[in-house]
């Protein structure tokens, strides 16, 4: 089955990212498809490459990323949350005039239609967050 | 048409419980995650709700009850208690999931 899945809420700051993750790797592990990971809102942080938690606390960014190494994840962030937020690619950079980026190349930026593709697309999505 | 219900919120901190008891259909599932885990406590406020509701099957995460020091014969009778992948398996058994925010 073809799975969708929204993560709307942050690292470290809601749970939502830890039970997306697992709800994710659960379902690959299945034998699953997961057709997308969409992060939205305060979701987009969970693809700064910049994140550095403490070494004896998961790494969520890292976490995805190898996940989509393994999987072929097709990993999402909003463009708009993303602006708002200080989310950039290299696209985003020239746009803006920014002079750095800080998204993790297992991430891409994209608008909120790859939301409603991967809805579309999907048998099932699957929301995490508030 | 059978839909899976997710609550991820207590029901002593937000309305989204009793919303989803309001319109989980006979026939339909709802799961309890994260806070939501506290509206599977045996004796509390919850209980009654779970219990009146005719026709729905409840389940509640395992992981996040452990996480919150509920063991298992603290949960209301009735309740059946998952883990990741079966919250895939309900996501997949039903037509659609419905997250209560």
């Amino acid at each position: 089955m073809k799975f969708a899945i929204q993560v709307n809420e942050g690292p470290y700051q809601h749970q939502a990212t830890d039970s997306a993750y697992l709800f994710t790797r659960a379902a690959l592990e299945k034998g699953h498809e997961i057709f997308r990971v969409f992060f939205y809102h305060d979701g987009v942080g969970n693809g700064t490459r910049l994140t550095t938690p403490p070494q004896d606390d998961r790494h969520i960014v890292n976490r995805w990323a190898d996940l989509a190494e393994k999987h072929d994840l097709d990993l999402v962030v909003c463009v708009a949350a993303a602006q708002r937020r200080g989310m950039v690619d290299d696209g985003e950079a020239e746009r803006n005039g920014k002079d750095a980026t800080n998204i993790h190349p297992k991430f891409r930026i994209s608008g909120l239609g790859q939301l409603i593709e991967a809805a579309v697309q999907s048998d099932r999505l699957v929301v995490f967050g508030d | 048409m059978s839909e899976l219900h997710t609550v991820n919120k207590s029901p002593f901190e937000k309305s989204s419980f009793d919303s989803c008891m309001e319109h989980a259909l006979e026939g339909s599932a709802v799961l309890l995650y994260e806070d939501g885990v506290y509206a599977a406590i045996k004796g509390s406020a919850a209980e009654g709700k779970v219990k009146m509701a005719q026709g729905v099957k409840f389940y509640a995460l395992g992981p996040d009850l452990r996480a919150r020091g509920l063991s298992d014969e603290r949960v209301t009778d009735g309740i059946e208690i998952v883990d990741y992948a079966g919250f895939v398996d309900l996501a997949a058994e039903h037509d659609k999931v419905v997250a209560w925010v």
